[in-house]
């Protein structure tokens, strides 16, 4: 039964080989560039993710589902659409890195490598099928991440957020490796569907309920869910800006990608047990995510508290599974993979505009955007519907993005479903709160300066492009979702 | 064709112009005013047009557009009109037009025309846009797309605490939307088939699709949307607030239209789909909008501002408003939407006053105005009496026969009130809310000796202030002249809603 594992499809892996000659020649080429030139790598890496994109989508133009290495590695509509996401994700974050790291002198070679291996690991995310393929994939996106935080090395702030970056990181790795290693131990087998075979009946075992807490408790690192949060806002606050941009919106997209994997195929029918966990965590999350948000005084430290009350938004629909129940099930995947979609579109976009500012302000302090309404009406219009969308105010995409978290949470219909459902309608208006103060700073106060912001045509190719999007989704979200057809692949389950 | 596309075109008109005054450059800010003047005109003018096409012999909706829109839910575009919708509709498109014309005379600080009058004109697609959506998501998405302009012109507009007024309007009407929108969804997994079309709702809620337990939750999550934007009591403590901070414009349009949105609200959706929830919460809603008609009346005579005291007057008019839909009688729902046009018209008027004489006196204070307005501005102060008159309630204008039809609706409740034991109720609520209408008449009363009677300080004698200018006369003139012929003739609005108030409410069996 077992399919052979040396088959290869060289036509599915190509995105991947792709991205990783491109990283390569990152890499190489930069040295012989010379100072004056080293600012060409960014360009070559986009050209490298948009060839990976034209193989993404010469693959979903093909539409059949591809495996390599046995059932390991797959590439379906689901993968597809996470890979298309992730490089669209990459793509602005190239953009806002451009000048950025321009500026701040720093290895841009190095840099750009291990932004590209980030995304290769993100890459092979969805695609895997098996818990090695996750593990490796997980690793691939966390460990340059590690590394990214510490580049701004002239800032003591930078080394912490790295450091508690890398500890707590390494930490919720061994943890997950021991939950993994305990379920192969009762499953006999890594792959995602055979596991799901193996776990049914054993709801009893004290010890696979441990392991897959440990399994939970390690993507909750990875997706910054309360209590394994602690390093998110340091990490995000000492962090270049484009690396904070990147670990608040595609790395924890992989974590949710992985996630969502290992909970809707793999543990799906001991749901029972760890959706009222995660339900609850989900609750924290976001409560004491916006809470800390309502306090901070610096915009990034603001951001870091609200992406970790997003991240509680995007666990309920995990909650709401209960095994066999397709149609529930189902709902609860397409709102967690829309809320991604939405997610970083406004949030990718809000610190687009945070660092268009950071570089007269680098202080970043929530009072740098008084006046910006005055002094950068477009920017400042930008980062309003930004805001608002990620208060979910229509018609804008975050709106609908909580549309389907809600609609996910009534159609479960237990008590339990309607509670979380209430914790995030309380949620949203704490969070309007501090959207709306900085909203208001921006419109309201007095400009210190009276100087206009200049982005760049990057910069303001990206915030504009997303602005576009946010509102063209809002008013008409039937294109957004109609994405919500790929998820129906897993969530029917094995 | 014109039936197809007019409410359409008539909804997103203004958005279109809010679209054009952006692009107006900075450096001629000016131009701003005569393009949202020529928006909102040619807004009124469909608005009218599609008044005139109406036919007054059928009932339902009509100029009906029903086209998919997010399939993944099952919502769709679905608009139209009918008599319930018309006089809110045509009346938001006339408050906005006569709010272009005032812009002319009197912008508050920091002045900025280009961006307040955006504002305005996206806000009024929001209000509109309300009224004629018959899809939940769809009024939905209308419903908070009022929220941002408005939280903008108080925040940016407004008074001394305009940034405390607008986040706390912001985040109490978002607080209750919210809830809404997850009731909205509720009634949607429940209904058979699936929808969110509010007629098939209504049906469902009539054949009796509903369990009666579900009624009630779903309802108190519809009404606390709802209940918050009217607002009743207790949840009105965001009214006096937004509205003493509020820019002229802004407060005549929050009291002439946003507030109906949530009476509209009850009318159009919590009642008719909700009947048994409806039943099981009228005699709350009552008691609830007797205390906010006997407390807006005390605390209107406790104010020393004059922006403030109207405010107040709000929350005692919108209380016979509610006090009319809870007899869930057709004769209290008719009155309950005169209540609401003659609200509109006649609050909107006083804030425009208040407005005109904060703007000469530079305070709103009733002790520094002092009295005297006769003397300083002879036909302002006849104007604000006409006004405040016809606020009172005094018969023959259009204060009065909203109200005088509430309490005599709640003499004779719904025959299931009846049966459930609620007359008595109802009827010691008729008459604390007709001592609420003394009180009324009270604090008006005195705020006119306190305001226009008596001998004008020296000083604002000597300041020179000038009296009603052309564009304020513009300004007023029609909705003066509404005022009076409304109370003259109440069926220019019963002739329109009579004939679907009482095809939506047989339900009630009133």
């Amino acid at each position: 039964m077992d399919p052979d594992v040396t088959a290869f499809d060289w036509f599915a892996l190509a995105p991947e080989l792709t991205l990783l000659a491109t990283a390569l020649i990152v890499l190489v080429v930069e040295p012989f560039l010379g100072p004056a030139r080293t600012k060409w790598v960014n360009p070559v890496a986009v050209v490298g993710v948009l060839a990976t994109l034209v193989w993404v989508v010469l693959l979903a133009v093909d539409g059949t589902d591809r495996s390599s290495f046995g059932e390991m590695f797959v590439v379906d509509a689901y993968a597809l659409l996470f890979k298309v996401f992730f490089l669209g994700t990459a793509l602005f974050v190239l953009l806002l890195s451009y000048r950025y790291f321009q500026e701040i002198r720093t290895y841009q070679g190095e840099y750009y490598f291990l932004v590209l291996s980030a995304f290769l690991g993100m890459l092979l995310m969805p695609s895997a099928r098996d818990l090695v393929m996750v593990f490796i994939a997980l690793e691939l996106v966390s460990v340059p991440g590690f590394v990214m935080a510490g580049l701004r090395k002239f800032d003591l702030r930078s080394n912490e957020g790295a450091m508690k970056f890398f500890l707590i990181g390494v930490l919720s790795v061994a943890v997950l490796l021991f939950g993994l290693s305990i379920v192969y131990g009762y499953t006999g087998t890594t792959n995602l569907a055979g596991i799901a075979e193996g776990l049914a009946g054993l709801e009893d075992e004290p010890l696979v309920l441990a392991s897959m807490l440990f399994v939970i408790v390690g993507f909750g690192f990875k997706i910054s869910a309360v209590p394994f949060h602690f390093w998110a806002p340091d990490t995000y606050e000492g962090s270049p800006i484009p690396v904070t941009a990147f670990l608040s919106v595609a790395s924890k997209a992989a974590g949710f990608a992985g996630l969502l994997q290992v909970c809707f195929v793999a543990f799906e029918p001991l749901a029972d047990v760890w959706a009222p966990v995660l339900g609850v965590i989900a609750v924290l999350t976001m409560t004491l995510g916006n809470l800390t948000a309502l306090q901070q005084r610096n915009i990034v430290r603001l951001f870091a508290f609200s992406s970790v009350a997003h991240a509680g938004y995007m666990i309920v629909p995990f909650g709401l599974v209960r095994p066999g129940e397709a149609d529930v099930n189902s709902q609860a995947f397409t709102a967690v993979l829309l809320y991604l979609l939405a997610y970083s579109v406004m949030n990718i976009g809000a610190f687009a505009v945070v660092t268009a500012v950071a570089r007269r302000h680098p202080g970043r302090q929530t009072s740098d955007y008084a006046g910006l309404g005055q002094r950068s009406p477009g920017l400042a219009t930008a980062l309003t519907m930004f805001l608002l969308s990620l208060g979910g105010v229509p018609p804008l995409v975050g709106l609908w993005a909580k549309f389907f978290v809600f609609t996910a949470a009534v159609n479960a219909g237990t008590a339990f479903t309607y509670f979380l459902a209430a914790a995030v309608v309380v949620n949203s208006v704490i969070a309007m709160f501090y959207y709306l103060s900085i909203a208001r700073t921006m419109w309201m106060d007095a400009p210190a300066v009276p100087d206009p912001i200049r982005p760049g045509l990057a910069l303001n190719f990206t915030i504009a492009a997303l602005a576009v999007v946010a509102l063209a989704v809002g008013i008409y979200p039937e294109a957004f979702a109609g994405f919500a057809d790929a998820s129906t692949l897993i969530a029917a389950g094995p | 064709m014109w039936q197809d596309v007019a409410i359409t075109i008539t909804v997103f008109l203004p958005l279109l112009g809010a679209g054009i005054i952006t692009l107006v450059p900075k450096s001629r800010e000016e131009a701003a005013k005569p393009i949202a003047l020529v928006v909102s005109i040619v807004g009124f003018a469909l608005a009218l047009g599609i008044l005139a096409g109406y036919d007054w012999d059928a009932r339902g909706l009509q100029y009906t557009v029903d086209v998919p829109w997010i399939n993944a839910i099952g919502a769709r575009y679905h608009v139209g009109i009918d008599g319930i919708s018309m006089p809110l509709f045509t009346l938001s498109y006339l408050l906005t037009f006569l709010c272009s014309v005032y812009a002319f005379h009197h912008i508050e600080e920091p002045g900025k025309p280009k961006a307040f009058l955006a504002l305005m004109l996206l806000l009024q697609t929001g209000m509109a846009g309300t009224f004629i959506a018959f899809d939940l998501i769809l009024f939905f998405v209308f419903w908070e797309l009022v929220l941002v302009p408005m939280y903008f012109m108080i925040g940016v507009w407004g008074g001394p605490r305009r940034e405390y007024a607008a986040v706390k309007f912001f985040l109490y009407t978002l607080f209750g939307s919210v809830f809404m929108l997850v009731a909205f969804l509720a009634l949607y997994f429940t209904s058979e088939p699936n929808t969110f079309d509010m007629l098939a709702l209504a049906q469902q809620g009539e054949a009796g699709v509903f369990t009666a337990t579900f009624q009630r939750l779903a309802f108190l999550g519809i009404f606390l949307g709802f209940a918050i934007k009217v607002p009743m009591w207790p949840f009105h403590t965001w009214l006096p607030d937004a509205h003493t901070e509020a820019p002229t414009i802004g407060s005549v349009l929050l009291a002439g239209i946003l507030l109906k949105m949530g009476t509209y609200g009850f009318v159009r959706i919590a009642l008719p789909i909700l009947p048994e929830g409806a039943m099981a919460f009228a005699p709350v809603i009552a008691v609830l909008a007797v205390i906010a008609i006997i407390y807006g009346a005390l605390c209107c005579l406790a104010q020393t501002d004059l922006k403030r005291l109207i405010a107040f007057s709000s929350v005692g008019h919108m209380g016979f408003v509610m006090l009319g839909i809870a007899t869930l009688t057709p004769v209290g729902i008719n009155a309950a939407i005169f209540g609401m046009v003659a609200h509109g018209v006649i609050t909107g008027m006083l804030f425009f006053v208040v407005g005109s004489v904060k703007d000469r006196y530079h305070t709103r204070a009733i002790a520094d105005i002092g009295g005297g307005l006769f003397q300083t501005m002879p036909r302002m102060g006849a104007i604000f009496t006409f006004v405040a008159i016809a606020s009172l309630g005094l018969p023959g204008l259009a204060g009065f026969p909203g109200e005088f039809a509430a309490l005599l609706a709640a003499f004779q409740p719904a025959a299931g009130l009846v049966e459930a034991g609620h007359l008595t109720l109802y009827r010691v609520l008729m008459v604390l809310g007709a001592v609420g209408t003394v009180l009324t008449a009270g604090y008006f009363l005195w705020m006119m000796q306190r305001v226009n009677m008596g001998v004008a300080p020296q000083r604002w004698k000597d300041a020179g202030l000038a009296d009603v200018s052309v564009i304020e006369w513009g300004t007023w003139l029609p909705l003066l002249l509404m005022t009076f012929f409304l109370g003259v003739l109440p069926g220019l609005v019963w002739g329109i809603t009579t004939a679907d108030v009482d095809a939506l409410y047989s339900v009630f069996g009133g």
